[in-house]
């Protein structure tokens, strides 16, 4: 028997087929690693966040007994209910006592460095429970910017050796800040706190959810349902399609140049920066509801048709609560982008340092995002984690409802 | 506060109205021989709703335009308002002053003259809310007793209702013409008051940027207003950089997940790039200017620049190429998709190994679709805003070296905007002009783009 050998397997043969094969295993590699590299650099851009952030939720705080019994600090239960609550305790000199005891304890250099707030937080532990007047009560107070990054040995050489001196003693810690989530912006990191941008990105959310939904939902029916095929209808869906791709620095401009303009009041307010939102939205609405709305069978309609209903009860009664979730999947999706977005707010004066959270629609207010951007211009170290920790909640805002997108598409897809 | 209640006022007459028709549609059906009428008593209330509410809304976003300038008006023509400072800033301080205490949105005021200006304000807003009120009753009233009237057992009012349904329908898909209007009309008024002060010639071809917001308005510098340095900066950091870190690997990303990733690694890369291309711009600006750019700074010392800047276009640009690749890879997935499987399987038939597939069959097959999704990605890029207002510098700078400072169109947008000039300097205008070619080229870019993908997606279906 002669050995079968194919023709074409000649040595020449073989060293090229070699060479295509490495190239074959180099593409593939360089595939691999374009995407490791998306992943590696999203991995460390959140464990950046998440290492600077996790100092963010805490405070250094000075250990300071405040001996009631001695102060002679007046307060009955009735009062403390009364809003005018910590004006009472204020006037009654509840902060020179709160300074007092901290000289008593921690000696005079480092009780000047007690937040100038911190007799607020004993005023609030008052007003949660006037018994304790009748006590002597260890608090723990925030400490002032510049002791907090002596703590964290940074900043002022004196500072680093008075924190040093107190840890030995045992009277300086950081601990987790609970007041980070319910306090508003200020100018010092130590008293910083989210609640009045969260609110504030709460109720622009509310007017742009109320503004883009319907007239997003509204829009995308009529052109996939009812609009005859003419070049008007082809002019509308242009511009929307346009507008999904604007940059959003020129929905800011727009918002700026009109409603700025309608309404001068109400510069910096949330009704504002839903509105300009809206307008940025709305497309990103119309195109995702126009694709639910498609992927709603025919059959459907031509069924109710067939028994009677007019074509706006056929839309009304069939096609919008079957296309529903795919809407919602896109309304969600679009609110997020809005959620993050900065530049058209900044455009429109919500850039204010605000340091009360917005009690209503038309009441100056900051979102999230903004916080951000002006804490990351805060040149003060104590600021880089506050602003670190603002992203972790705002990055699990985001995370929430894109997870809550995809769960809903999953659960309402559909195979007709 | 006036427009809410005006709101609820609508909302409530509807629903009044909204009982009574049906009620009475209710009726009609009872006291008709054979129990029907033309339309279900449904109908009649929507009907009779609608011709309430809906010239009431109408109203009502007329009103919250047009009030706030009468009730400042007649504050103004207040004896009280004779003291005022002329125009300016002091006068519109203590005119807001007066208005928060007024409406109660702030306690006591600070400024003796705001005081004496309460009592006009107070006075003035009751009678213009009154005003507001007494005609918004008096629409309603209107509208309803018309449709209240048309109301017969033989009155056809679904057929009413659906028409006044498509007019809101058609109303709503509108909203978008109205919003490309709107901006249109915004740059384009503000751009012309800019040329009217500074030529478009200086504009457009000058070299030099830098505007000064404090110099006298009617005689600007017009060798100040030179924009190319901020086009090449922009095209610079966005059309070059950022797109050679973000066509590539976005590329190389999309061809992976389509045409090697086994499912399971494709479920879990998906949405890890769907969390990279949700992150917020605020969060990359953030991250290029605590983390990218010290480190590029920091690099380039070690080898051997001299004075590299914290600021460079290379930390603002290699961000944004990240931000860019998921948007990439998205649209690269899509065109290489739509390729047909059968030129994929003829390819591979003939002995082509996947990488040889890909390279002469299916990339070349898809590249319209690659390239405009690649021309909105730059869109984008040029378009972005706060990685560059972060990383970037504010120095205008005409350089092709990336690690220099450099700026961009939105940069120089917000700076503009965010001062504290006036809107009458051709400074804060400029910031309309530079909108206004933004506008354009980003139209242009995903005008072409968008029929690219257009015409492309025909060829196979």
């Amino acid at each position: 028997m002669t050995e079968r050998v194919a023709p074409t397997r000649t040595p020449a043969f073989e060293a090229r087929l070699k060479k295509r094969y490495a190239a074959e295993r180099r593409f593939k590699a360089i595939g691999l690693t374009a995407i490791l590299f998306s992943v590696v650099v999203l991995v460390f851009l959140l464990g950046t966040m998440t290492v600077n952030g996790v100092g963010g939720f805490q405070r250094v705080e000075l250990r300071v007994p405040v001996d009631f019994t001695q102060a002679g600090i007046a307060a009955d239960p009735s009062t403390m209910e009364q809003p005018g609550a910590l004006a009472s305790l204020e006037a009654q000199g509840l902060r020179d006592v709160v300074q007092y005891f901290a000289t008593e304890e921690l000696g005079e250099e480092a009780a000047e460095e007690l937040g100038s707030q911190a007799w607020r937080d004993v005023a609030a532990a008052i007003i949660a429970d006037p018994s304790i007047l009748r006590e002597e009560v260890t608090f723990t107070l925030p400490a002032s910017a510049d002791l907090a990054s002596g703590y964290e040995g940074e900043g002022a050489q004196d500072m680093q050796a008075l924190a040093a001196q107190l840890a030995e003693r045992g009277q300086i810690e950081k601990n987790f800040d609970s007041g980070f989530l319910t306090r508003s912006d200020a100018t010092n990191p130590q008293q910083v706190g989210i609640w009045g941008a969260l609110k504030g990105s709460m109720l622009t959310m509310i007017i742009t959810l109320l503004l883009a939904f319907p007239i997003g939902v509204l829009a995308a029916l009529y052109l996939e349902e009812y609009a005859p095929k003419n070049r008007w209808t082809e002019f509308i869906e242009l511009s929307i399609n346009n507008l999904a791709a604007v940059p959003s620095i020129i929905f800011g401009l727009l918002g700026l140049a009109v409603f700025l303009t309608l309404f001068p009041n109400l510069r910096s307010a949330p009704i504002i920066g839903g509105m300009t939102l809206a307008l940025m939205t709305m497309p990103v609405i119309v195109i995702s509801g126009r694709n639910a709305i498609k992927a709603v069978p025919p059959s459907i309609r031509d069924g109710a048709l067939a028994v009677g209903a007019s074509p706006v009860q056929v839309v009304f009664h069939h096609v919008l609560p079957l296309a529903l979730p795919g809407i919602l999947t896109g309304t969600i999706i679009g609110m997020a982008r809005a959620l993050g977005e900065t530049a058209p707010l900044l455009m429109i004066g919500m850039r204010a340092f605000v340091a009360t959270p917005p009690d209503g629609f038309t009441s100056p207010a900051t979102v999230l995002p903004m916080q951000i951007f002006l804490w990351s211009d805060e040149i003060d170290r104590g600021f880089v984690e506050r602003t670190s920790a603002a992203i972790i909640v705002l990055l699990l805002f985001l995370l929430v409802m894109n997870g809550l997108a995809i769960y809903l598409r999953n659960k309402f897809e559909k195979t007709w | 506060m006036s427009p809410a209640i005006l709101l609820l006022l609508a909302l409530g007459l509807g629903l009044a109205g909204w009982l009574a028709a049906r009620a009475r549609a209710w009726t009609f059906r009872r006291e008709s021989a054979d129990g029907r009428i033309a339309s279900l008593p449904n109908y009649h209330a929507w009907y009779v709703a609608l011709w309430i509410a809906l010239p009431v809304l109408a109203f009502v976003g007329l009103w919250s335009a047009i009030a706030p300038g009468l009730v400042s008006q007649s504050v103004l023509a207040s004896p009280a308002a004779a003291e005022l400072p002329e125009f300016g800033f002091q006068r519109q301080t203590i005119l807001n002053e007066a208005r928060a205490v007024a409406t109660g949105a702030a306690p006591a005021v600070f400024n003796p003259q705001a005081a004496a200006l309460v009592e006009p304000y107070r006075e003035a807003l009751s009678h213009y809310n009154f005003i507001g009120i007494a005609v918004a009753l008096l629409i309603a009233f209107l509208g309803g007793t018309y449709a209240f009237l048309r109301l017969k057992p033989d009155f056809a009012a679904r057929t009413k209702v659906e028409r006044i349904v498509m007019a809101i329908l058609l109303g709503a898909s509108l909203v978008a013409i109205l919003t490309t209007i709107g901006i249109l009309a915004s740059l384009v008024f503000e751009t012309v008051r800019f040329f009217g002060m500074v030529s478009p010639i200086d504009f457009l071809f000058g070299t030099h940027w830098g505007p000064d917001p404090m110099a006298n308005p009617e005689n600007p510098d017009p060798s100040r207003y030179g924009a190319v340095p901020l086009f090449w900066g922009t095209l610079f950091i966005g059309a070059i950089i950022a797109m050679i870190v973000a066509i590539p690997l976005g590329l190389m990303s999309a061809i992976y997940l389509t045409q090697y990733a086994n499912p399971k690694l494709r479920s879990w890369i998906k949405p890890a790039l769907e969390i990279l291309a949700g992150v917020p711009t605020v969060v990359y600006g953030y991250f290029a200017a605590l983390t990218i750019a010290p480190a590029i700074r920091d690099i380039a010392l070690a080898m051997g620049f001299a004075n590299p800047s914290t600021e460079s276009a290379l930390a603002a640009g290699l961000v944004m190429g990240v931000m860019i690749i998921p948007f990439v890879s998205s649209m690269a997935d899509d065109s290489i998709t739509a390729v047909p499987q059968a030129m994929r399987d003829g390819s591979l038939a003939m002995g082509a190994t996947t990488s040889e597939t890909i390279r002469r069959v299916l990339v070349p097959a898809a590249l319209p679709g690659i390239v405009a999704g690649i021309m909105l990605a730059i869109s984008r890029a040029i378009g972005e805003t706060m990685i560059v207002v972060m990383a970037a510098s504010t120095a205008a700078n005409l350089s092709a070296n990336p690690l220099d400072r450099m700026t961009t169109v939105t940069v120089q947008i917000v700076k503009m905007l965010t001062g504290e000039g006036s809107f009458d300097h051709p400074a804060t205008l400029s910031a309309f002009a530079l909108g206004f070619v933004l506008f354009l080229v980003t139209l242009g870019l995903n005008f072409i783009a968008l029929s690219v993908v257009k015409r492309y997606r025909e060829a196979y279906d």
